[in-house]
């Protein structure tokens, strides 16, 4: 069983959208040491998933488990603040990746 | 189809709300977006949902968007306007894209982004529901939640494209933080500058005075300046277009009785059918009897009548009408008179022309009567009072009802009134009624100071009130500056001098004429 549970909303194959679920799927490796599930929702595809969330931006991240619910927007290339919506603190200080791509 | 593929002129869309379509000369642009500005409490949200529900009234679908309020505070809020929003989402002729910020959850941002999501969820909601017509309100709350706000604008205009060219007409509410000063906050009349209305709800003397202006429809005409308007319950925005309605008026030569046979005679024989009368004078000299008795000759005519009385209570207006020997109670038996008695203070001027008017079309009277103007004087500034009474007025000649106000004079003696001086251009007809001292006797005057269309009587008479009403007598000859509020007595020798001057001049003028 994951312990995270994770949804993206993306609108589209656009090079935002890759960018942001490269970036997450990098992170989620590098942090979460594969205890999540991780689900991508386009919203052209599936506009009324993002009327039930209520998403506005996209990409938007949430983090459904564990709780808190959180919402991360962008292309979640500033770690940090992605961590940070994760509740994910970083074991070493030092390690980070270069995501300034 | 025979349509001109090349059609230049912008087409109008009726929104379904009458008072707007009137000074918006036929609707808002059609497959456009409207900006819709105004300050806090202006209307804005009530206007953007009144849009959609006389569309749903009409067939034709909607989408509401809110970026501000949350679904269920705007479902509760429109059910005093008679707009069940749960119903119309159940029914599939409404559809909500809440856009409202959740407190709750807290919004992080690593990186950037769009706003696609929303773009595809008003996108989807159109599409769900076959909409004709969307309102998105506001547009400011929508900058709160974003800190970038040249992103939130590129995105508002996307939005406010793809509107365009899904072929929906749109309404765009945005907040302003003066009644008079820049169009909008946030430079949102950049991206939708074609179109553009002002709400205002302007504090001036104390009162609270709404109205709303048509900027610019670009490619299209419209109604200029501010037109005053009011929301009411189990209705929404009501406009009221001053210079639409007058442009309609016909005028009448029928005349019909003042309810006194010597008044219609001073007349030149009674009131204009689609005339309005004003009645002034100081407190107790007969106004509350000229308008009994002007009601209870179109009852006898078989009228139908109504009185909106602010001054006295039901019971002392029945009171009083049988001192005069005439029954209101059995006149309202018959359905031939209807009483209204309310406070002034309870309403604002445009509310209480909407209720006058609602009043008037419920019961079809032929004749109104309004005791006092006055008394309704001082629920607004002067300009709202005029605005009101223009209304009132423009609103019975094109129902072709009859009118009588009266207005009382602050000093005993006449003078001049405020309310009057500014309202006797606007009424056909004025009567003056003084007090008069002679020798040591208050007698009471009346005179036809001007009667529109028609010739009347000039002098000024002395009449008397008993327990028929009112009687006409004799001329005052020997008092002048009655009117001024200053009777002085002239012995009858001046007089006979003076009319002799009139006398000579007469003959002179017409000695040299042969034959």
């Amino acid at each position: 069983m994951a312990d995270y549970l994770l949804k993206l909303y993306v609108t589209g194959r656009t090079p935002r959208s890759e960018k942001a679920i490269a970036n997450l799927r990098r992170i989620c490796d590098e942090e979460l040491h594969g205890q999540y599930e991780m689900q991508i929702i386009d919203v052209l595809e599936h506009p009324q998933l993002a009327e039930d969330e209520k998403i506005l931006a996209t990409p938007t991240l949430i983090k459904r488990l564990p709780p808190p619910l959180r919402r991360v927007i962008g292309d979640l290339s500033d770690t940090e603040k992605v961590l940070l919506g994760l509740d994910v603190w970083p074991e070493t200080p030092t390690a980070s990746g270069d995501d300034d791509a | 189809m025979s349509q001109h593929p090349h059609r230049e002129a912008v087409q109008k869309l009726a929104t379904g709300i009458a008072s707007f379509d009137m000074i918006a000369e036929g609707g808002l642009p059609r497959n456009r977006t409207t900006l819709v500005s105004g300050t806090a409490g202006s209307g804005k949200t009530v206007f953007a949902v009144h849009f959609l529900a006389a569309g749903i009234a009409a067939g034709e679908n909607g989408v509401f968007v809110t970026f501000e309020e949350p679904p269920r505070d705007i479902r509760e809020n429109m059910r005093g306007f008679g707009w069940d929003l749960e119903e119309w989402e159940h029914d599939g002729t409404l559809a909500l894209v809440d856009a409202s910020p959740d407190p709750d959850v807290e919004v992080i941002e690593a990186g950037s982004f769009d706003l696609g999501a929303l773009l595809a969820r008003v996108e989807n909601a159109v599409k769900k529901v076959g909409a004709k017509r969307v309102s998105i309100d506001s547009l400011g709350a929508m900058f709160s939640q974003f800190q970038d706000e040249s992103l939130v604008r590129r995105e508002l205009f996307r939005v406010a494209w793809a509107l365009k060219r899904m072929g929906v007409t749109a309404v765009m509410t945005a907040e302003r933080t003066e009644d008079y000063g820049p169009i909008a906050r946030f430079g949102v009349e950049e991206f939708i500058a074609d179109n553009v209305m002002v709400l205002r709800n302007v504090l001036d003397e104390e009162k609270r005075r709404r109205t709303i202006e048509i900027l610019k429809f670009r490619g299209t005409g419209h109604q200029k300046g501010e037109f005053p308007f009011t929301i009411v319950a189990n209705e929404g925005v009501v406009v009221i277009p001053l210079s639409a309605i007058q442009l309609r008026q016909r005028s009448s030569d029928v005349r019909i009785t003042s309810g006194n046979d010597e008044l219609d005679a001073m007349c030149g024989g009674g009131f204009f059918r689609d005339s309005v009368t004003l009645v002034s004078g100081a407190t107790g000299t007969g106004k509350t009897l000229t308008v009994t008795q002007f009601l209870a000759g179109g009852a006898a005519a078989g009228e139908r009548c109504l009185l909106l009385a602010f001054e006295e209570s039901r019971d002392q207006l029945v009171r009083n009408a049988t001192g005069w020997g005439m029954d209101f109670e059995r006149m309202e038996r018959e359905g031939r008179l209807k009483v209204v008695c309310d406070y002034p203070e309870v309403a604002g001027l445009e509310d209480w022309l909407i209720r006058i008017k609602t009043t008037i079309e419920e019961f079809k009277p032929d004749r109104v009567a309004l005791d006092s103007l006055s008394a309704l004087e001082r629920g607004g500034n002067l300009k709202g009072f005029r605005e009101f009474v223009i209304g009132v007025t423009s609103f019975l000649k094109h129902q072709e009802v009859t009118g009588l106000f009266t207005s009382t004079t602050p000093s005993l003696m006449g003078g001049p009134s405020i309310t009057e001086s500014h309202i006797s251009t606007l009424t056909d007809s004025i009567i003056l009624l003084r007090y008069v001292e002679t020798f040591g006797e208050m007698k009471r005057g009346i005179t036809v100071l001007k009667m529109r269309g028609s010739g009347h009587d000039k002098d000024i008479r002395e009449f008397n009130i008993d327990a028929h009403g009112m009687h006409l007598g004799r001329p005052f000859r020997h008092v002048t500056g009655i009117l001024a509020g200053a009777p002085v007595h002239v012995s009858p020798g001046d007089v006979e001098r003076v009319w002799s001057h009139f006398d000579a001049e007469v003959s002179r003028a017409a000695g040299p004429r042969p034959g």
